[in-house]
């Protein structure tokens, strides 16, 4: 409940900070006399806010659901494959086919899905470990495979117009961010959320051993497969508003186990109230710090893998084995 | 009557690409009688867990058929397997910390809509399990923070949450002190008193002997004796399943076993 206030009164504050007229906050009485102090609150600052939103908290409940499912504190859209994905197929878009908004997002949805769906198959194949170790080592695998896609054609890419926009892809950020872009992802994102909300008790039992979790009358695999789906599908949309943002999925959970507990009950809806907020806040300080744009994925990184360390540093966190 | 029937029950491994297919079961029938605590007792590798990994459904088994409260045991459904039956494992990896709380309300799952989070009435359920089990005073307790013999007691009292009509148990005085193996001895037998059936596996021949009415002695994946305690557990039936000597003496009414 705090949270939710404190990710409502996060993005009011966002909404009214940046670098018009001036560096620093926007007098809301603005808002009645000056023209253009409306159309950059309502035209840039809300849908990107509004974006930020949905794309920290995606990452956090996709993040916060992953590791569940594996089991594993340690799991993140990256791991198993999505991510790299997403990034190639996002590349490609942009040097094979027109670098047009909506190929480069379909691309990265699809492909960003088919990470997922190969290193799933990877895994069956593999005749090493017990499931979920194979599941990693597979989106290993297959993100080493895209990571090695997307260097190539980096390296074919025209290096003046078509390098830098596969380099602010892979950054991620939220500056290109228009009401409608926004409107086509959102439902999907949002469907898939939803999901994963009204199952989220059910994350416990997909978290035990396999076998303990059908004697309590489920069907592991095929619940886990449900969960899993929705997670990617919900991360792919995202993925294709913003990019490649790193870190939300694997931070957010561990501050939001800190604070409420393992409960899925609980712990799924602080992680995507509280992507939420770290999203919207690292946004601002992306947009505002410097005249120009610090790209999104670098201050979440950054501010995620120091505050992961210092996290990691200061509680004693209980984790088995 | 039985509760669970298994006839002609084999079953192997997948075979490994460089080792033939090893046979854990040939053709093994056996009876859980209705309302009774049965012990299975046997050498390592007699195939007790798999066996009770079969009877759970968790495996098929190759040949042979499972009868469950008279119908086949493929006939039910997930969600009622797990209001019928419940698994207290050997060991098991809690990857989260979760509270004893929260743990043992997971017994409720199939008890709950797929989309139903557990109510005021399923809590209630979970925590007089906790009581039952002794637990009570740290049920808000973290579960990674139990010792090894209060976890399989938490396990236990997770399996009771499902309220089940026969609990599978496997190994589950392995961690436990004289003190709690007199416990679990003594809620085994109060749950068959309310209508439950036990089936457990077992090291020790004196735990067996006090909780079982109805005993399995089981080798290289057969029965080879089964019935009453009295009847089964004598020096030549032990010496025969662990192929060493056993000497089963009467002391107090109760017997003890000296190898």
């Amino acid at each position: 409940m705090l949270l939710l206030i404190g990710l409502v009164v996060t993005a009011l504050l966002a909404v009214f900070v940046g670098r018009y007229p001036r560096p620093g906050f926007l007098n809301p009485r603005l808002l009645v006399s000056d023209q253009l102090a409306v159309r950059v609150v309502t035209g840039l600052r809300l849908p990107r806010v509004i974006a930020a939103m949905l794309v920290g908290a995606t990452l956090g409940a996709a993040g916060c659901v992953l590791q569940m499912l594996f089991a594993n504190p340690l799991v993140e859209p990256g791991l198993i494959g999505v991510s790299q994905g997403s990034a190639f197929g996002a590349a490609l878009a942009i040097v094979v086919l027109a670098p047009r908004l909506w190929v480069i997002q379909i691309f990265a949805a699809l492909f960003g899905f088919g990470g997922l769906a190969l290193s799933y198959f990877v895994a069956r194949r593999l005749r090493f470990g017990g499931r979920i170790l194979r599941l990693i080592l597979a989106g290993i695998a297959v993100s080493a495979v895209f990571s090695a896609g997307v260097g190539l054609i980096k390296f074919a890419a025209d290096p003046l117009s078509e390098l830098p926009a596969i380099t602010f892809w892979l950054l991620g950020g939220l500056s290109a961010v228009e009401w409608g872009q926004l409107l086509q992802s959102a439902p999907v994102a949002v469907a898939a959320l939803l999901f994963v909300f009204a199952r989220r008790w059910r994350l416990n039992l997909l978290s035990l051993d396999d076998r303990v979790s059908f004697s309590l009358g489920t069907a592991p695999e095929r619940e886990r497969l449900g969960m899993l789906v929705a997670a990617t599908v919900a991360t792919a949309s995202v993925i294709s508003i913003a990019g490649i943002v790193g870190w939300v999925g694997l931070l957010i959970p561990h501050i939001a186990r800190r604070l409420v507990g393992s409960d899925g009950r609980a712990v799924v809806p602080a992680s995507l109230l509280l992507g939420g907020i770290f999203t919207v806040v690292s946004d601002t300080v992306a947009r505002t710090i410097i005249i120009g744009e610090i790209p999104l994925g670098v201050v979440t990184s950054l501010v995620g893998a120091v505050g992961f360390i210092g996290l990691l540093a200061t509680y004693g966190v209980h984790v088995e084995k | 009557m039985s509760i669970l029937s298994l006839r002609d029950i084999s079953f192997s491994y997948r075979a490994d690409r460089n080792a033939a297919a090893r046979e854990v079961l040939r053709g093994l029938s056996l009876d859980v009688p209705e309302r009774e605590v049965t012990a299975l007792l046997g050498p390592n590798g007699a195939g007790k867990t798999t066996l009770l990994n079969i009877c759970l459904g968790w495996l098929r088994p190759a040949a042979g058929r499972v009868e469950f409260g008279g119908r086949s045991l493929g006939s039910y459904s997930r969600r009622d397997m797990g209001r019928r039956m419940s698994l207290v494992p050997q060991s098991e990896h809690i990857p989260f910390e979760y509270s004893l709380l929260e743990f043992v309300l997971l017994g409720r799952a199939p008890y709950l809509a797929p989309l139903e989070s557990p109510g005021e009435a399923d809590i209630a359920v979970a925590a007089e399990m906790i009581a039952r089990v002794g637990l009570g005073d740290r049920a808000g307790a973290s579960v990674l923070a139990t010792s090894a013999g209060e976890k399989q007691l938490v396990m236990l009292a997770r399996s009771l949450t499902q309220q089940p009509e026969l609990l599978l148990l496997d190994e589950p005085s392995a961690h436990l002190d004289l003190r709690n193996k007199r416990r679990l001895i003594g809620l085994l037998q109060a749950e068959v008193e309310r209508g439950c059936s036990v089936l457990l596996t077992a090291h020790e021949p004196e735990f067996a002997a006090a909780v079982a009415s109805h005993v399995v002695l089981m080798r290289d994946g057969r029965v080879i004796t089964a019935g009453p305690v009295d009847q089964v557990m004598t020096t030549e039936n032990l010496s025969a399943t662990y192929e060493i000597p056993v000497v089963a003496h009467r002391a107090d009414g109760r017997l003890a076993f000296l190898w």
